[in-house]
């Protein structure tokens, strides 16, 4: 069998989920011709209606003690999970929530193991597919000498499973939890300030490439003169140049804008994750093989601020 | 308060990079070294810690071969107290779970107050390594940690979720983290400091020095890589070539008929 441990988050079932069934399905005869998918939640019964999908054969229902994830009391429930129902696959997006337990399961039980996966495929066993050097080199996997394999799915690496008519049975399941090992005091939003990049047509977007703090007030003027949003990557935000507001990717905003022009971005995973699905992409870079060509519609490998200087002549 | 911060040395591809041994490694030639930007977070880090506690010890640890040793030079530098790299050939393209295993193993003796390590490295971008470390040590955990604080042996913590949501939580010491690029400004080494890394005591141990057997260290493997290869062309971007002014007239004519549209 296949078991997809489903990710909920202050009471929503988050969209990974839907994506780790279709991953399961690729393979599901091989694997045994079983899916289930694990809940571990506070009223992890409550989400059978959510997993109504194509394919689901059963809900492992585990009531979690404490309110909201705990990576230790996860990590528990899904050894138990593992150790009982004995899986040859086991599925889990490759999270926040899930990089707080998802190896540590593998390293106790002596799994196979791969993490940040884009692809999985049958040969007597899973064969992984995942990035390599930063994503310039693609590497395929596989797990000899493992009856079990637990995989970490790239979030929007497969499409949600489709609705179904009928909600699956729901097994509960008795998990034998320890205390609690952290304690959760709050959620808290990032701050939000005085824009919304996720509401533009056109992102105009800055990336490491453009090297200096000072150089950003040019950049918000192209951005001005091009009537598009100033949108950057994780590098500027760590550096304190610009706010998390106007951050594009995984720990920043999911933006989908008609025209995306990234300048001086290279692409790492965690920023495409938050712009792959943009109408159009178009991408300016001098490293030849930065993944954002991987995804960009238009690209050129040019020096960034040549480019910007040349493209303010074009819109008066 | 004594701080392992776990470190890793990252291979970088240069343009002309080659596959070798039937397409399961790249060419060392085709690398270029450094420090893992994640890590000179988590370094710093606990650089604070131990400052902000006025006594202690901050060791780095790596597993890695003779190309690690520039890294570990750059976190002395930096401020580390001492480093510690542990290599055997066996080694050589271990997965994360065999590297936690040893990370582990190398750990344990020296019975930290806490561990540090980056989130993850930016040539294999894992983001499984230290978690898989803390399994082996039974250490509690809190992966993609942005904001630390510490008082009398409990640290509060901020866990940076998916789109900008941050969990705020409690946890106790003795603890492994892996830490988030940006939760604090790294450092430079002064010149001076590099000099002075060298006099630092740096060991170099073998797998037998932490008690492990190759054997051990094959059982302890998630993964077997059986082929890289270059992402498909063709797929990607048209890339629009010429000079600055070519390619900016280009952008300019894709962009106006895209907003127009």
């Amino acid at each position: 069998m296949i078991l997809v441990i489903a990710e909920t988050r202050r009471g929503e079932l988050r969209p990974v989920t839907l994506e780790l069934v279709t991953a399961a399905l690729g393979v599901k005869e091989a694997a045994g011709g079983r899916v289930a998918v694990a809940v571990i939640d506070a009223d992890a019964s409550s989400f059978a209606g959510a997993l109504a999908v194509a394919g689901v054969d059963e809900v492992l229902a585990v009531s979690a003690p404490t309110q909201h994830f705990e990576a230790h009391h996860t990590q528990r429930a899904v050894e138990a999970l593992i150790e009982a129902e004995q899986p040859a696959l086991v599925l889990l997006g490759h999270t926040i929530d899930s990089m707080g337990f998802g190896s540590a399961v593998a390293a106790r039980l002596g799994l196979g193991f791969a993490s940040d996966v884009t692809a999985v495929s049958w040969n007597g066993g899973p064969i992984a597919t995942r990035g390599a050097y930063g994503g310039k080199l693609v590497a395929e996997l596989d797990f000899p000498g493992h009856e079990r394999t637990l995989l970490t799915v790239r979030a929007g690496a497969f499409d949600p499973a489709p609705a179904a008519g009928a909600e699956p049975a729901v097994r509960p399941f008795d998990v034998a939890f320890d205390a609690p090992l952290t304690e959760h005091i709050e959620f808290r939003e990032a701050a939000t300030g005085d824009v919304d990049i996720t509401k533009a047509d056109f992102l105009l977007s800055i990336g490491r490439g453009i090297e200096d703090k000072d150089n950003i007030a040019q950049f918000e003027e192209l951005a001005e003169r091009l009537g598009a949003t100033l949108s950057v990557s994780r590098p500027l935000v760590d550096a304190g140049w610009m706010s998390n507001a106007r951050q594009v990717g995984q720990s920043g905003k999911t933006v989908q804008p008609k025209v995306y022009l990234a300048l001086g971005i290279s692409g790492a995973v965690q920023h495409l994750a938050g712009m792959q699905k943009a109408d159009t992409i178009i991408a300016v870079n001098t490293d030849p093989d930065a993944p954002i060509f991987g995804v960009a519609h238009y690209g050129a490998v040019a020096d960034l601020f040549d480019v910007a200087e040349a493209l303010e002549q074009h819109f008066a | 308060m004594k701080v392992v911060v776990a470190v890793k040395a990252v291979g970088a591809l240069d343009d002309e990079a080659e596959l070798v041994d039937g397409d399961t490694a790249v060419d060392p030639d085709g690398l270029e070294w450094d420090l893992n930007e994640w890590d000179a977070f988590s370094l710093e880090e606990a650089l604070m810690l131990r400052d902000a506690a006025g006594d202690g010890e901050v060791v780095a640890l790596t597993v890695g071969d003779e190309e690690a040793q520039d890294s570990l030079l750059a976190c002395l530098a930096k401020g580390a107290d001492r480093a510690v790299r542990i290599w055997d050939d066996v080694l050589a393209g271990a997965d994360p779970l065999a590297v936690a295993r040893v990370l582990a193993a190398a750990i344990e003796p020296e019975a930290p107050d806490l561990v540090l390590c980056g989130v993850q490295s930016s040539d294999a971008v894992n983001g499984a390594t230290g978690v898989a470390v803390a399994a082996h040590l039974g250490l509690p955990h809190v992966a993609v940690v942005k904001r630390l604080e510490l008082e009398a042996g409990v640290a509060t913590v901020e866990r940076e979720l998916e789109g900008g949501l941050v969990e705020v939580l409690r946890i106790r010491l003795p603890a492994l983290m892996t830490i988030q690029t940006g939760i604090n400004e790294p450092r430079y080494a002064t010149l001076r400091a590099i000099k002075q890394a060298r006099d630092k005591p740096l060991s170099e141990l073998g797998l037998d020095d932490v008690g492990l057997d190759a054997a051990q260290v094959g059982a302890a493997a998630g993964a077997r890589l059986r082929q890289l290869r270059h992402p498909e062309k063709g797929e990607g971007a048209e890339m629009l070539d010429g000079s600055p002014e070519d390619v900016a007239a280009r952008i300019a004519d894709i962009v106006k008929e895209r907003m127009s549209a």
